[in-house]
């Protein structure tokens, strides 16, 4: 035995092993990873594998089969609900548990745990933003009310028990991809983890307000600006319930302070923080047509809520039979239930309603420990001082004291400002809707099984946050759509900026009775819809806020109202509809005031090619390009000498707002540029915008990017935003104001038509697979369908069809142990 | 001949290994195989090298070929191996190796000093 060589031998293997054991920087650790019997070659399944099998579940009560047809769609069959939620949780876990895991450290505040802080701090921020905001704690206070409730809470047993059986048996090779990219491993599912994904959406739904932007814009600009940048009413909307619409006295009128005017609405203070916010254009399109206008004779339901665009997809496709119900539909992984479907009876779908239910309170503490806060005329001690633990890949952890005060928890104050680099000498409590306590789950539960229009209301009373637009549809011939949620009856402007927090003079007073919610049964013009748009005309009792996009929701209303025997396919044609309403009311007016004489050959020609376009954002046009460039520098032109005088967070004019002010008035007094003597033109501006966009266009048709499609790239995303897991530069037309609305890395989550014949007729599609693992051949099965506008028949399985050859595998389960 | 038993028997070990054990179970096999069948350092050095190789690229091949490549084309981006499955497969192939053959080397050394002098 040689001592030396073998110490130096022994030294230098070991060492090799630690380093292929380890994670260095982004760079997994390789030997673990690329182990062809622990790494990633075990998720490379084979393109022909079996999903076949035989399994003993510890969970289940009795025995059930889940049949997967050619889509690898589950059809499940048990004999209770409550294994009916079981089998859920296990197929999420079997084939969605990274995902579902991943979103609830998202909801938690939990990433910079597996991602590390990010570049400059921003996963952090984020993390400390979401704890902060009282993720954690409305999760927990969602969790009491579920489990108070014995249905759901025996469901939430039986999904968690679920995902902890297929994770507590799952072989080494059987961890998702991106344990192994990132180097970690699942923790067991919990009723909490379920908690905090539906507080998850409710903050993707309900988590966005503008106010420090509108508080900075109130100490900048007039009241009289004010009212011409951020107007209350958008004039062209359609809304949700139609115009003319008698509204009964409101049951409760919240009075303004007596110092509303002097502390609040002409108080000048600004601030710096910078939000969080969700994506903007969360919103989905919902309608439902009578049987009077359709072919069938029976009504047809259709829903496409805009979400990200993920990979792994955000919705699990699956037919569910109970004894107690037949359903057809979505769910989340990381919930029970299904979200968006329908039933032997009825169908029913969702949209945002985008009602601002989050505000801000300065407070005034007395002192940097922030132990009592000026309350009432006296010094009040913080109700609570929670602190943070965040634990920081690669890094020590990192500690975070939240004060919480009568409005809520304190969200920005001098030890953390946001995404803002400046530091704040002030401090902001949050309240915000989501954090009080409700069930929404117990609505979906109910939807499962409701048989008619009765059930669908009460399955309704359970939601709270965030409001949506429940569209319903029945076999029966009812149509309906009920605005849901519970919305602060707020005074006249309410919460629009940062209030002052000094007093509870400020703070909700209470709540609109849930009868007095937009809704609409049966109308005479044979249809019900909503697109996020304003809910009700200015003759509702009730302040609303003003961010509600108008353009979708008018095109859908004025086609359903032409439209007659329509059939499923009429109603394909109207999800990807790609023409642009608002491109139809800028057109004309940036067309009367170009000055064209002002144009070389190159504009010229690019303004011919903008006049011959007909207004559709088809993937191959060109004419969307242009005018997105030239509405882009026109509001530069417009706004850009205003705004930028102030480096305080603040928030442009939404589009629909300068087009109506330019349609209204061609002096809007923003045209003109403070900066030059001159008083400039409406024809100056539209024309400088247009000279600005020439060489934008000549750039971008250097790099292949003129035709719509290429232009706006939109992207089925992986979670980790890693190109090489994503599917890139998908060939759809559409875009934000079409309702075909899809962006970037945003659009419709999924299409669906439910044609309720006595057999129903349904069709659907979403942007992803049915597995969530990239290396499926069903990771990606519907995205190029979901991109050229086709649909899958949805097929409703009968227990006679067990031998359809659409049936590819069968899972046998018993009760047992594995 | 030693030489092929001792490679086969490291191949045989290293994968019974990977059922039962974390994926450094390979380097317990290379060692245990080289101070059970004596050979000069070089040559066991060599076993378990070879041994890991052909192991590690046949199971990730058989396994790649079956995916049609689906997996292997994606992580070869994110290593960056500029999409290469090919590539990826070999780099997995010569991890494995240097494992095993540095194991495997060590091994040796723990031999009676006339076996190594053989």
């Amino acid at each position: 035995m040689r001592i030396i060589p073998f110490l130096l031998s022994l030294l230098s293997t070991a060492a090799l092993i630690f380093f292929l054991d380890n994670q260095w920087g982004q760079l997994p650790p390789l030997g673990k990873f690329l182990s062809p019997q622990h790494g990633i070659w075990q998720n490379a399944e084979p393109v022909d594998k079996s999903y076949t099998d035989d399994l003993s579940l510890p969970g289940l009560k009795e025995r059930a089969s889940v049949y997967f047809d050619e889509y690898l769609v589950p059809h499940v069959y048990a004999n209770s609900e409550v294994d009916a939620c079981y089998i859920q949780g296990y197929l999420h876990a079997k084939f969605r548990l990274w995902q579902m895991e991943f979103q609830t450290f998202a909801a938690a505040g939990r990433l910079s745990e597996v991602l590390g802080p990010g570049e400059d701090d921003r996963i952090l921020r984020y993390d400390r933003s979401m704890r902060r905001l009282g993720m954690v704690d409305a999760a927990e206070k969602a969790l009491a009310k579920i489990e108070e409730d014995s249905t759901t809470k025996k469901d939430c047993d039986a999904y968690t028990e679920g995902v902890n059986d297929y994770i507590r048996h799952m072989k080494a090779g059987e961890l998702p991809l991106e344990y192994k990219l990132l180097n970690y491993r699942p923790e067991p599912w919990s009723n909490l983890k379920i908690a905090l994904f539906i507080k998850y959406m409710a903050f993707d739904l309900a988590g966005a307000d503008n106010d420090f932007e509108m508080t900075n814009a109130k100490s900048i600009f007039s009241r009289e600006d004010l009212a011409k940048l951020y107007p209350a009413v958008i004039d062209s909307a359609d809304p949700i319930i139609p115009k003319g619409t008698h509204f009964l006295p409101p049951h409760f009128q919240p009075k303004p302070p007596a110092t509303a005017d002097s502390l609040y609405f002409n108080n000048r203070d600004t601030l710096t923080a910078r939000e969080m916010k969700p994506e903007k254009s969360n919103g989905s399109n919902n309608w439902a047509v009578s049987g009077k206008k359709t072919l069938s004779g029976r009504p047809i339901l259709c829903n496409d809520p805009h979400l990200s665009t993920n990979l792994p997809a955000i919705w699990y496709q699956m037919q569910i039979r109970t004894p107690g119900y037949n359903v057809y539909g979505v769910s989340f992984p990381g919930a029970p239930y299904i979200v968006i479907g329908f039933n032997d009876s009825c169908a029913w779908g969702v949209t945002n309603a985008g009602r601002d239910v989050r505000d801000y309170y300065a407070i005034k503490f007395k002192d940097n420990t922030r132990q009592e806060y000026w309350f009432n005329n006296a010094w009040r001690t913080t109700e609570r001082r929670r602190i943070d633990t965040f634990r920081i890949k690669g890094r020590p952890d990192v500690y975070d004291t939240v004060a919480y005060t009568v409005f809520g928890p304190v969200m920005y104050d001098p030890s953390f400002n946001g995404f803002a680099n400046a530091t704040s000498d002030h401090s902001y409590a949050v309240h915000w809707k989501a954090a009080d306590s409700s069930n929404e789950l117990a609505t979906f539960g109910r939807l499962q099984s409701a048989t008619s229009y009765d059930d669908y209301k009460s399955a309704l009373s359970h939601f709270k946050c965030p409001g949506q637009n429940f569209v319903f549809a029945s076999k029966s011939g009812v149509t309906a759509i009920w605005q849901q949620g519970e919305f602060p009856a707020k005074w006249k402007g309410q919460g629009l900026y940062v209030m002052p927090g000094e007093d509870s003079s400020y703070m909700w007073q209470g709540n609109i009775d849930s009868t007095e919610n937009p809704n609409m049964i049966d109308p005479d013009r044979g249809f019900v819809s909503s697109a996020n748009q304003v809910p009700v005309d200015t003759s509702y009792s009730y302040f609303l806020g003003s961010d509600f996009p108008p353009y979708r929701g008018l095109l859908i209303n004025r086609k359903l109202a032409q439209m007659n025997s329509i059939t499923p396919a009429d109603m394909m044609k109207l999800q990807t509809e790609n023409y642009d309403v608002f491109a139809e009311m800028a057109k004309p007016l940036l067309l009367r005031n170009i000055q064209e004489s002002k144009l070389d050959e190159t504009g010229k020609g690019y303004l011919n090619q903008f006049k011959l376009w007909q207004l559709r954002n088809d993937p191959g046009e060109q004419g969307p390009v242009i005018f997105k460039y030239w509405w882009t520098h026109l509001q530069e032109e417009i706004f850009d000498d205003e705004f930028a005088k102030s480096s305080l967070p603040l928030m442009r004019p939404f589009e629909s707002t300068l087009l109506e002010a330019l349609l209204k008035d061609t002096a809007y007094s923003f045209i003109d540029n403070v900066n030059t003597p001159e008083k400039e033109t409406l024809q100056q501006v539209v024309t400088t915008a247009f000279l600005r966009s020439v060489p934008d266009l000549i750039n971008a048709g250097k790099y292949d990017k003129l035709a719509w499609g290429k232009f706006k790239d939109t992207w089925a995303r992986h979670l980790l935003r890693l190109p090489a897991l994503s599917r890139m530069h998908l060939p759809i037309g559409g875009g934000t104001h079409c309702i075909n609305a899809a962006k970037q890395f945003h659009g419709p989550s999924w299409r669906m038509i439910v044609q309720l014949t006595d057999r129903t007729e349904a069709y659907g599609v979403y942007p992803g697979g049915q597995s969530g693992n990239p290396g499926s051949p069903f990771y990606d099965t519907f995205v190029d369908s979901w991109a050229a506008g086709k649909y899958y028949p949805l097929w409703v399985m009968d227990m006679g069809e067990i031998r359809d050859k659409r049936i590819k595998w069968t899972m046998h389960l018993k009760p047992g142990n594995q | 001949m030693k030489f092929l038993i001792s490679t086969l028997l490291i191949v045989l070990l290293s994968f019974l290994s990977g059922l039962y054990l974390p994926w450094w179970g390979v380097a317990l096999a290379a060692f245990l195989v080289s101070v059970l069948v004596p050979q000069r350092p070089g040559l066991s050095f060599l076993s378990g090298f070879l041994a890991l190789f052909i192991l590690w690229a046949l199971l990730a091949w058989g396994m790649d070929a079956s995916n049609n490549s689906i997996l292997s084309a994606k992580i070869a981006q994110i290593l960056p191996l500029g999409g290469s499955s090919f590539l990826l497969i070999l780099i997995t192939a010569i991890v494995g190796a240097l494992v095993g053959g540095g194991a495997a080397l060590t091994g040796s050394y723990l031999q009676k000093k006339r076996v190594v002098e053989e």
